[in-house]
């Protein structure tokens, strides 16, 4: 559904690209995601789906339109992004926080309609935050927040979310929630992007894994083919060993001891 | 908000006025004022009523609409709480025209003009400030703030070296000018500016939603399908405008914008849409009762009205200080 090909992109004023040639697919009903160091291009990936820094070649479609081409509130209609960071300096009721997603949608006049509310409720549910309703997003947990957040996504009410880092700071539990609402939001036919750094938690919940390295895509495909030492090893610059986890049967990355 | 609120803040807001144009040097009866406003009864309160103090009530109530409407919309689409139209350069442009109209020596009837060419002025060369700092990133808001304080401080300067050679009663001229004042309220200026007002108020109302969305982050409102620097660029030229017209109108109003949208948040105001009005009903209340307490207070001085908001709006934001945070 959202297609990056050859995407090339330079911030103003820097002296290399940010992302240099990036190919890949998000698809319906399933979890991309996307995984590198610090600095590999993540983010920019994001800010340059969402348009927040022109492409200097290649193209980002979504099904087959290309995105500058798309008008962005159309666009929006259909994907939903949760920015990596995001600071309210006026904080909302967590209701009418939410109830922002709707925007691409409301345009200068129409107001929210029965509809428009319904979307807003169920967008809530499914983030499981409707007790949180009257709360205000600055007396929220780090947990809450995300959901939150995810919620606010869900009720612009597209068919792809794109997530970047959406379990910062998330505890165990917390973070188990947020892959296993994805993971049914995906199973329920939404195509999710989701960038993290979670490596072993990507690869229990992911379908398909794509490493970024200085701007260039190191590996991609199924988790299996993506977490192999000798790949991973090169792109972190540290020791590590991958095993296969004896509960899950997932790969696992474990970093070794500086000698 | 609940409706009963809208409905407490609209009655206070026609108390306010009814006082404002009841009390005075002379005072007049609610019935004298209610008669006088249709031209009813012996020609002095007519004259008071109708010529004197009806404008001045009016021109103070859209004074502090706009600025309370431009302080609304610049501090969500900033995302900063200390925004405020006069942060943006938008006062010291306007101080630097009417300095240099009255340093000319040119009719005081000029003056509002001349005030209004120069905060248009002052906020159209921020925006080149800003464009050259951001290297073509013009809707950084953080740049943009910087520029307005930048230009701000540079128009100051000016002004203190117009001054420095002009005569001493265009110093307070234009001193008395910088504090503010609703003294000079004719019908046509007060028609003027509600025009501007209808305009400018108009389309920032219209624009809440995508302020809203805007003070949530340029990430997040890009990612919502606005086009963030287009949006950022023209709440900032709007809400300019209508700070500028309020100045060309009654001087420098200080504190109205700053403290007014805070008050509406601690209300329970939170949507833009809602704020934007309420700021411009609170704003109205609080410089129609500056100006009022201005001319009563300290009797037969009248106290600039600048200070005036001030002096009430700060104990007032105090009260209210642990609550917006």
């Amino acid at each position: 559904m959202i297609r990056f090909d050859e995407v090339v992109v330079r911030y103003p004023r820097s002296e290399a690209d940010a992302l240099r040639g990036v190919s890949l697919e998000a698809r319906r009903g399933a979890i991309t995601a996307v995984v590198g160091p610090n600095g590999s291009g993540k983010s920019t990936l994001v800010r340059a789906l969402i348009g927040r820094v022109a492409l200097v070649r290649g193209t980002i479609s979504v099904d087959g339109t290309a995105t500058p081409a798309t008008e962005r509130r159309d666009f929006a209609r259909r994907v939903a992004v949760v920015s990596q960071r995001e600071e309210l300096a006026f904080p909302l009721p967590v209701s009418e926080y939410v109830a922002i997603g709707r925007f691409p949608h409301l345009g200068l006049w129409r107001a929210a309609t029965r509809m428009d509310r319904e979307v807003i409720d169920a967008a809530m549910t499914e983030a499981g935050i409707e007790h949180l309703r009257e709360r205000r997003v600055d007396m929220l947990s780090g947990g809450e927040w995300q959901r939150v957040r995810l919620a606010r996504a869900l009720a612009q009410g597209g068919d792809a979310l794109v997530l970047d880092e959406p379990t910062a700071f998330l505890d165990i539990g917390h973070e188990m929630g947020v892959f296993e609402s994805l993971h049914r939001l995906a199973r329920r036919g939404q195509a999710v992007l989701l960038v993290s750094h979670q490596l072993n938690l990507v690869a229990r919940f992911a379908d398909e894994m794509v490493l970024l390295h200085h701007g260039h895509v190191a590996a991609a495909g199924a988790p299996a083919a993506v977490m192999r030492a000798e790949v991973l090893e090169r792109v972190y610059e540290w020791p590590l060993v991958v095993t296969r986890d004896p509960a899950v049967g997932a790969p696992t990355l474990v970093p070794l001891r500086a000698r | 908000m609940s409706v009963t609120r809208w409905t407490v803040l609209v009655l206070s807001l026609i108390v306010v006025m009814v006082a404002g144009v009841a009390i005075g040097t002379i005072n007049l009866s609610l019935a004298a004022v209610w008669h006088g406003a249709f031209g009813v009864g012996d020609t002095t309160t007519v004259y008071i009523v109708r010529a004197l103090r009806l404008p001045r009530v009016v021109l103070a109530l859209l004074v502090g609409a706009g600025l309370g409407m431009s302080g609304a919309a610049l501090q969500g689409t900033m995302r900063n709480p200390l925004a405020e139209p006069y942060l943006l350069g938008v006062s010291g442009g306007a101080a630097v025209g009417a300095v240099l109209a009255t340093v000319l020596g040119l009719a005081v009837s000029l003056l509002p003009l001349a005030a209004f060419v120069g905060a248009v002025v002052a906020v159209v060369i921020a925006f080149f400030v800003a464009h050259a700092a951001g290297g073509g990133t013009r809707g950084d808001p953080r740049t943009l703030l910087m520029a307005g304080v930048v230009v701000g401080a540079f128009a100051n300067a000016a002004i203190m070296v117009l001054l420095a050679r002009a005569p001493a009663n265009t110093v307070q001229d234009a001193m008395w000018w910088m504090m503010g004042s609703a003294a000079d309220a004719t019908w046509s200026r007060v028609g003027a500016l509600a025009a501007y007002m209808l305009v400018g108020g108009g389309a920032l109302v219209l624009l809440g939603r995508r302020i809203d969305v805007l003070a949530l982050g340029e990430d997040a409102a890009a990612g919502l399908g606005l086009a963030v620097d287009a949006a950022i660029r023209l709440v900032f030229l709007v809400a300019s405008f209508v700070a500028a017209a309020t100045v060309a109108a009654a001087g420098l109003v200080g504190f109205v914008g700053l403290v007014v949208p805070h008050i509406v948040r601690a209300i329970g105001v939170r949507q833009h849409r809602a704020l934007i009005i309420g700021s411009a009903l609170v704003g109205g209340m609080l410089v129609v009762l500056s100006d009022l307490l201005g001319r009563i207070l300290l009797p037969p001085a009248e106290l600039p009205l600048g200070a005036v908001t001030a002096l009430i709006g700060v104990p007032f934001l105090l009260t209210k200080l642990r609550r917006l945070t």
